[in-house]
């Protein structure tokens, strides 16, 4: 009789649980892009750079015209050596603008064998896309 | 025993709606392609749903975004997405957040420059863009990109600065050229069609007289 009345409660806690688990989306934040020239082939993750933590600190201009990065996923090819010479990423995480180089894994971070590009529900691959 | 059947079968088929659901990329999705139908035609009497339930958080979890390895120990130590971006102006789409609103609210005040000599340039220039076909004409707002952008950025590699001077349109939009290099990207995706096509065809004609 007991296990009866426990068995009523099982529909709805299978329900809750899964409504909670279900309101989370699966895809990758808008604007994140993955650098994966390099990472992959030395054996270490790929880098994920995201636009949204960015862009709450920094305008795009610090990054696209001061820094000089280029507008196209894909189109800098960055090394570990122009870092430590301050260039690219290495402009501001160098435990000045922001924490040093040492910590790999804050920014490798990816998946290993992620495609480099763009990532997040961006529409620009043509009108196939959407 | 056959009502228990009853309950496990119904939490088994929502769940299967609710994957279905979560299947279509973002709820955000179903939503703006909702509301760009042409206006509906019911009768006032008939009760329609106001619109299809709000997403509850739009912003995933960095541990199941695709992209994170979760095996990697650092991941802890970074900034879930929902965390910062749920108290900015929201938005439909994107980032779920209209950064327009967030830079001229005060919620977020990014730094223009790193190096003390760069020369922050802002420009207030509205242009108009009227090769729209039926669509409301396009007003592009000098400020708002200058505030993030500076001119370089934009002249000439994406666009020549003087009026109609660029073979713009839908299509190469959408292929990422000219405003579909950031917008669709980065900035708010092109499915926000009324923020660009922000001005209705008669008014334009007023502002400039053919
Ligand atoms: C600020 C971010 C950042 C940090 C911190 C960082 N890297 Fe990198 N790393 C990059 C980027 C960006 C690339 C280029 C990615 C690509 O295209 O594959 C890269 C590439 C690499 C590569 C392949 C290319 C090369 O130069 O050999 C290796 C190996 C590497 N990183 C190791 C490390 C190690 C080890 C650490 C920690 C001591 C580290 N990285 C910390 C951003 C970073
Ligand atoms: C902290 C630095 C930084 C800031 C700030 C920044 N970006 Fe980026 N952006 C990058 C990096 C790094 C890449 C990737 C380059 C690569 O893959 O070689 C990138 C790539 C891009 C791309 C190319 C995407 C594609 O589909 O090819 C666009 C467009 C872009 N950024 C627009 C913007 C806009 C708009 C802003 C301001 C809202 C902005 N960025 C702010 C660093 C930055
Ligand atoms: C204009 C300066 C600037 C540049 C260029 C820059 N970053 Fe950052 N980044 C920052 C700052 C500031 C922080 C926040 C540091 C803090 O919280 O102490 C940060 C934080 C991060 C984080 C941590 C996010 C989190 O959730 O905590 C990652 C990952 C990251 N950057 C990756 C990169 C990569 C990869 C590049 C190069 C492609 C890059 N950054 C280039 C300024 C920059
Ligand atoms: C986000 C991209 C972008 C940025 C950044 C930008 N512009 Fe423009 N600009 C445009 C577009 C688009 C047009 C209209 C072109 C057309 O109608 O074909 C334009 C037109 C112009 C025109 C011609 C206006 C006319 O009536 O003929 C001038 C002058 C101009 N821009 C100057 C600037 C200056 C100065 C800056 C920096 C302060 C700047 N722009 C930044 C995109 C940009
Ligand atoms: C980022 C801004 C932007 C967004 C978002 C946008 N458009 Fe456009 N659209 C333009 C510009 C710029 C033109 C070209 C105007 C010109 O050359 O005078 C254009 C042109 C058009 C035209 C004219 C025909 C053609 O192919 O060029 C149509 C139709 C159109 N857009 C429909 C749409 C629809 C539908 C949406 C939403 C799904 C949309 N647009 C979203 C900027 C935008
Ligand atoms: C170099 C990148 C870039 C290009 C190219 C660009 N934009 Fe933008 N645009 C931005 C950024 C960044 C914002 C700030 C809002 C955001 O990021 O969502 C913005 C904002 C806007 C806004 C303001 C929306 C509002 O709510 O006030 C309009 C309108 C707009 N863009 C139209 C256009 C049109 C039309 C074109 C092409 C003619 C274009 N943009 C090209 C980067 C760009």
């Amino acid at each position: 009789m007991a296990s009866r009345r426990l068995g009523r409660w099982v529909p709805p806690v299978v329900l809750a649980v899964s409504m909670l688990v279900l309101v989370w989306p699966l895809a990758a934040e808008y604007g994140d892009v993955v650098l994966n020239h390099n990472s992959d082939k030395a054996g270490v993750r790929p880098v994920i750079f995201p636009h949204w933590f960015h862009r709450i600190r920094f305008r795009c201009k610090v990054c696209h015209h001061e820094l000089g990065f280029e507008m196209r996923a894909g189109a800098n090819d960055v090394k570990m050596r122009d870092l430590t010479q301050g260039k690219f990423c290495g402009m501001c995480h160098n435990n000045e603008v922001a924490w040093g180089l040492e910590n790999c894994g804050l920014c490798h971070s990816g998946k290993p064998g992620l495609a480099g590009g763009i990532y997040g529900g961006h529409r620009t691959l043509g009108p196939g896309r959407w | 025993m056959a009502r228990n059947l009853v309950g496990y079968l119904s939490a088994i088929t929502f769940l299967a709606a609710a994957v279905f659901l979560v299947g279509c990329d973002r709820p955000g999705d179903l939503e703006s392609f909702a509301t760009k139908g042409p206006p509906s035609a019911e009768p006032a009497s008939v009760n329609v749903p106001a619109s299809p339930p709000e997403p509850v958080i739009p912003w995933a979890l960095l541990a199941h975004d695709n992209l994170h390895d979760p095996r990697n120990p650092s991941l802890a130590l970074m900034q879930e997405p929902a965390e910062a971006l749920s108290v900015l102006s929201p938005a439909q789409e994107g980032n779920f957040v209209n950064w327009v609103a967030a830079l001229r609210s005060g919620e977020i005040s990014p730094r223009t420059n790193v190096y003390p000599e760069t020369k922050i340039r802002v420009l207030d220039l509205d242009v108009l863009m009227v090769d729209t076909a039926a669509m409301p004409v396009v007003l592009f707002p000098h400020r708002p990109h200058t505030e993030w952008l500076d001119c370089s950025n934009c002249h000439d590699k994406i666009f020549v600065a003087k009026s109609g001077a660029n073979p713009v349109n839908m299509f190469r939009i959408l292929q990422g050229e000219f405003c579909g290099q950031c917008h669709g990207a980065v900035s708010f995706p092109l499915t926000q069609c009324q923020r660009c096509h922000s001005v209705p065809r008669e008014q334009a004609l007023q502002a400039v007289p053919k």
